[in-house]
């Protein structure tokens, strides 16, 4: 069972100054006494999420629209558990696959399936797991022999086509996208996006941060605006529009 | 206070995160040797070169204080190694832990992992570099052999001690100094003046009537797990004491931290 349920969640980043970072400081304020008053006042917080509060059910496709700065990334990664809100509870039942950076974990010195066993356990999958999908992973990154070759000899390309090829192996429930994936010369860009699109429709919910209003109009059913890291609006979109491809 | 904010509910989570980190088996060993074979990649000898470095300046230091320190020659030498591969292993897993956090932001930042994974892997890395240091000890310990007792059984338990015990201070430092960045420099420089307090160059017995000194010193009693068996020695019931207590109180207090100040983590490093 897929779901989010987000309820007035808040992340305020707290900004530690030259001043309040070293410990020197925070044992003069518990000298000085009033240590959480003081705190509390003191403390200069940058606030990226402001009381949302959103529901998302098995089969939304959800579009995260803003401008840069208005909180997308930050809600998208609060949605893949890195942040535990500040305020607010959000509860996710299901398995969240957070595409938001296919490459972490990659070993330039090592080889690609190496790094394919890398970036597969990262992903939450059993050495077992990876070698049932080594297979079609290395066909779909039409690398070759390559693929027994240090990464740091791969072109900037090729080390895309490796990770994308790696992330997009594993099945979800929820699929978490900063921006629109997309790797590759002409032929292979096409190839990645239909895998990408069966990944997405085998995935219960869907949730991409743009500011690409066609693209969120091609892909998605449901928009949230951000704006200053509060929800300005929820729409829902025209349910033909939705059913349509890129 | 910070205090009031702890409940049932944050200690179970931190206390999931250990298990759920330590049950990780396919990420941090992975991270660990990866850590390591990134270092040696293309290098013809690999981690041996620590092996070897930790080699030659036991080698050299070994006959140099011997006679300092007026010792037998061979007693002496095995002593020095045993101690000093033990402590390379104590201080690396102490200055790291305070950047274990830090270092790990990529990884904290992009995706969600039990913090406990990022201690586990550099755990488990200083245990593989300790395992190739070993071969010095095995070579000295050829060299100039103890005669050993049934004790030489509990090395390894010495060993699993460390590294257990590794696993809290990482918890904690390594949250402390996400905080806190004066931390890792302060702990820098206590290491560094922790190696002539404690003893592993030089013997406990030579302090005479001041002996009884050594046994505040907490590191003394987790050299002593490993060393003493290897020696032929026994381990005294007041070491197996000590670091029983730490390993509790270190677990119990990094537990109420970890409670507290688990979800404020991603918000430091």
């Amino acid at each position: 069972m897929a779901q989010i349920i987000a309820q007035e969640i808040v992340v305020d980043f707290p900004i530690y100054g030259a001043k309040s970072r070293s410990l020197k400081n925070a044992f003069m304020r518990t000298a000085t006494g009033g240590l959480l008053a003081r705190d509390q006042s003191d403390r200069i917080i940058v606030r990226a999420l402001d009381q949302c509060t959103f529901e998302m059910a098995p089969g939304d496709r959800v579009g995260v629209l803003g401008h840069n700065g208005s909180g997308k990334t930050t809600l998208l990664r609060v949605l893949a558990g890195v942040y535990e809100p500040s305020a607010g509870a959000i509860s996710i039942s299901g398995r969240v696959a957070a595409m938001l950076n296919i490459s972490l974990g990659m070993d330039m010195e090592a080889t690609g399936i190496e790094n394919i066993y890398i970036r597969g356990a990262i992903m939450g999958m059993k050495p077992q797991e990876i070698d049932g999908l080594m297979d079609e992973i290395c066909t779909f990154s039409e690398l070759g022999d390559y693929l027994y070759m240090p990464v740091r000899t791969y072109s900037s390309g090729m080390a895309m086509r490796l990770a994308f090829a790696v992330s997009t192996s594993v099945s979800a429930d929820i699929v978490l996208m900063d921006e629109w994936l997309s790797v590759g010369d002409a032929s292979f860009a096409k190839k990645a996006q239909d895998r990408l699109n069966r990944l997405i429709e085998q995935a219960k919910i869907l949730v991409i941060a743009t500011h690409d209003e066609s693209l969120v109009r091609n892909n998605c059913n449901r928009v949230l605006r951000l704006d200053h890291g509060r929800l300005v609006a929820a729409e829902t979109l025209n349910a033909r529009d939705a059913a349509l491809s890129p | 206070m910070w205090l009031a904010d702890i409940n049932r509910h944050s200690l179970r989570l931190a206390a999931k995160d250990i298990v759920d980190g330590l049950s990780s088996i396919y990420i941090w060993p992975m991270l660990g040797w990866q850590e390591i074979r990134q270092r040696y990649r293309r290098s013809l000898l690999g981690p041996f070169w620590l092996t070897m470095s930790t080699g030659a300046l036991i080698a050299g230091m070994g006959p140099l204080y011997g006679r300092l320190l007026n010792q037998p020659i061979s007693e002496y030498f095995s002593y020095l190694a045993i101690g000093f591969v033990v402590w390379i292993l104590i201080s690396t897993v102490i200055v790291e832990s305070c950047v274990v956090f830090i270092a790990s932001e990529a990884f904290i930042k992009q995706i969600r992992l039990p913090f406990t994974v990022h201690v586990a892997r550099l755990v488990w890395k200083n245990l593989i570099i300790f395992a190739h240091n070993l071969v010095i000890v095995a070579l000295v310990l050829v060299f100039y052999r103890p005669t050993w007792n049934w004790h030489i059984w509990l090395m390894p338990l010495g060993v699993l001690l460390i590294a257990v015990n590794g696993l809290w201070l990482g918890l904690l430092l390594g949250l402390l100094c996400a905080r806190f960045r004066d931390i890792p420099q302060i702990v820098a420089s206590l290491v560094q003046i922790a190696f002539f307090l404690t003893p592993v160059m030089w013997k406990s017995s030579m302090l005479g009537k001041y002996e009884w000194s050594v046994k505040w010193n907490p590191l003394f009693h987790f050299l002593e797990i490993v060393r003493a068996p290897l020696l032929g020695g026994s381990v005294s019931a007041a070491t197996w004491q000590a670091v029983a207590i730490i390993t509790i109180v270190g677990f119990t207090f990094t537990l109420i931290f970890m409670a507290r100040f688990r979800s404020r983590i991603a918000y430091w490093v």
